[in-house]
């Protein structure tokens, strides 16, 4: 996370896109219940992301926060309420009558290349090089011309500290280096918000600590970003709200502070274990 | 880096190398010895024995009739095996079809196709004419017709022999396809998703690559399969493949073994190739998986991108990563 990292002044950052829309949610999720057959999953969330801030959910495996970050970039769909992305619906539309419509493949996609997503599994193309995933959806999706996106490609991988692992299969990199891959490969799409599905769950130990290093620059710049992790410290150090979520329902939620003095029984319990 | 040790590491400057006699193993070299004496009869039989008749099996091998046989065969086979393909592959994805009409549509083509023997189709496209006089272009289930022709015009027996096999050949192979989509990791296609790329896209280019690695080697098996069932066409009947041409000529100078031998020569030589074009795909569609260089100097090649000059202490990195990128 050195030196190559900072060449990043020319970023079209989340804190110019939030200066255009003061006072509007990038994400804003209502009333949301989510059930897979009789498994209630989600119990009603609300939650507001304003532009530019990141929030940290936290909260036992099963809390439902993998979920809800998958409804979000609708990997899953809604059971019940809405969530709304820049004020836009995701999933549907509300037609003249006031009924709703599900959206086609082409609209969920659009709705979808707002949003990018990083995965605890990585889930990076293993037949393509590392320069050749982050290009993938820059041609493919927007139809970029293929030099420009490989130069484009080639400058987030630059980003995320991996310029001279252009070339590499993911199975020829370690856990962190395929992670920061695939952060270069969502951010090629030029997001306007990043979900994070807990980054560094299936990372070695000593391999944490480069994709953490990544996320924080990101946050630095303004980008928006949900994160669902374990890791306290960055919680605390990163977060402009953490979520605390358990049994499908938002427990306690607040600025990073909550960390150090949590109100309610079941966050201080879960602290004290993860701690 | 003391933990970085090579199995075999020659050069390296190792002050303890051991240095040990190997397991003494009488057995296998008794094994051997026997193995050795029967090949060795198996041999001396096939050459010495006057039966065989080898001088016919040299004057037919390169007949033009048998050249032409060996030109048919192997154009049915590729005719048949790329139709297949296809085929397969749009059954395979019409089964994952969200639409069940054509998850149904797809499950009653592989039942109706592996239900019933590849000869009785033969013979049923051999007589498709019969059956189906006419084939015309017009509304459906109306008289109306824009333009028309005649079976026996269309359907002709080499026709007929390639469309038989491919139509039959698809019906497994599309099982194959299918186990082979099944096979690639569901997040892969939800990466896609959240990338923004339509389903289409998504099978094109993230699944159907991934998949390939799982589905040619049974495909290999399948076209080396082809390779011999295109002498069933005689039901068509077609008659022109290597199997039928070199039975014609038996039959007609009563030498059916050297003439078989002949055969055999040529479908031999000719499942070797494929095996080569198998290999090479193989090769191909592992792109990104094959196995690690580890401490294998000299014997594998550098992987791509991988330099002489790679830092010796990101090896074991690597390494550690090697079965994530599996899972990956």
């Amino acid at each position: 996370m050195s030196d190559e990292n900072k060449d990043l002044a020319s970023q079209d950052t989340a804190a110019e896109r939030r200066a255009a829309q003061p006072g509007r949610p990038a994400v804003e999720a209502k009333r949301v219940h989510k059930a897979f057959g009789d498994l209630h999953v989600l119990k009603g969330i609300d939650m507001k992301v304003m532009p530019g801030t990141v929030t940290v959910i936290l909260g036992p495996s099963g809390s439902g926060k993998s979920t809800f970050l998958r409804l979000i970039n609708q990997l899953e769909t809604l059971t019940g309420g809405e969530i709304d992305v820049n004020g836009e619906m995701i999933g549907y539309k509300r037609l003249a009558d006031g009924t709703l419509q599900t959206l086609n493949d082409k609209e969920v996609a659009a709705q979808r290349a707002k949003l990018g997503m990083v995965f605890q599994k990585f889930n990076l193309f293993p037949h393509m090089t590392a320069l050749e995933n982050v290009m993938e959806a820059p041609v493919h999706v927007k139809r970029m011309p293929k030099a420009q996106a490989r130069e484009l490609a080639a400058k987030e991988l630059t980003r995320v500290g991996l310029g001279d692992r252009l070339d590499y299969y993911p199975s020829q990199l370690s856990g962190g280096q395929q992670q920061r891959v695939a952060i270069a490969r969502a951010l090629a799409m030029k997001p306007e918000i990043m979900l994070f599905d807990e980054p560094t769950s299936a990372l070695d130990p000593e391999l944490v600590g480069e994709v953490l290093g990544v996320m924080r620059q990101l946050a630095d710049e303004g980008m928006t970003m949900i994160v669902v992790t374990h890791e306290i410290g960055f919680a605390k150090e990163v977060a402009d709200q953490v979520v605390f979520m358990d049994g499908g329902v938002v427990v306690e939620s607040g600025g990073p502070g909550i960390i150090d003095d949590p109100k309610e029984p079941r966050f201080k319990d879960f602290l004290q274990h993860v701690l | 880096m003391p933990h970085h040790v090579e199995p075999d590491g020659e050069g390296l400057p190792i002050p303890n190398r051991i240095s040990a006699k190997p397991v003494r193993r009488t057995g296998s070299i008794v094994a051997a010895v026997v193995v050795a004496i029967l090949a060795a009869m198996l041999v001396k039989g096939l050459v010495t024995n006057p039966r065989f008749e080898w001088n016919i099996v040299w004057k037919y091998l390169f007949n033009e009739r048998v050249l032409e046989g060996v030109g048919y065969t192997l154009l049915l086979t590729v005719i048949s095996m790329v139709v297949a393909i296809v085929l397969a592959v749009i059954l395979a994805i019409m089964r994952k079809s969200v639409n069940p009409v054509l998850r149904g549509v797809s499950w009653f083509y592989i039942w109706f196709f592996r239900g019933t023997p590849v000869y009785t189709q033969l013979v049923f496209w051999g007589l498709f004419a019969v059956l189906i006089p006419r084939l015309s272009i017009g509304i459906p289930l109306t008289s109306v017709e824009f333009w028309s022709v005649d079976s026996q015009t269309v359907i002709t027996a080499f026709n007929a022999a390639w469309i038989g096999l491919a139509l039959n050949e698809a019906a497994y192979l599309a099982e194959i396809v299918r186990a082979g989509l099944e096979a690639v990791d569901p997040g892969q296609a939800e990466a896609a998703q959240a990338l923004g790329m339509k389903r289409s896209m998504i099978m094109r280019r993230v699944i159907l690559p991934q998949a390939m690695r799982i589905i040619i080697p049974p495909t290999g098996n399948e076209t080396i399969g082809m390779l011999k069932t295109t002498s069933l066409v005689l039901a068509v009947p077609f008659t022109l493949e290597l199997q039928y041409a070199t039975n014609a000529i038996a039959n007609r100078i009563y030498k059916p073994i050297p003439l078989l031998i002949v055969a055999s020569i040529w479908y031999l030589l000719i499942t070797s190739i494929l095996m080569v074009i198998q290999s090479m795909l193989e090769k191909h569609f592992g792109k990104g998986f094959e196995a690690r260089p580890v401490g294998t100097k000299g014997k594998q090649p550098p992987l791509p991108g991988k330099t002489e000059g790679e830092p010796k202490d990101d090896v074991d990195k690597t390494n550690e990563a090697a079965f994530l990128g599996y899972n990956a």
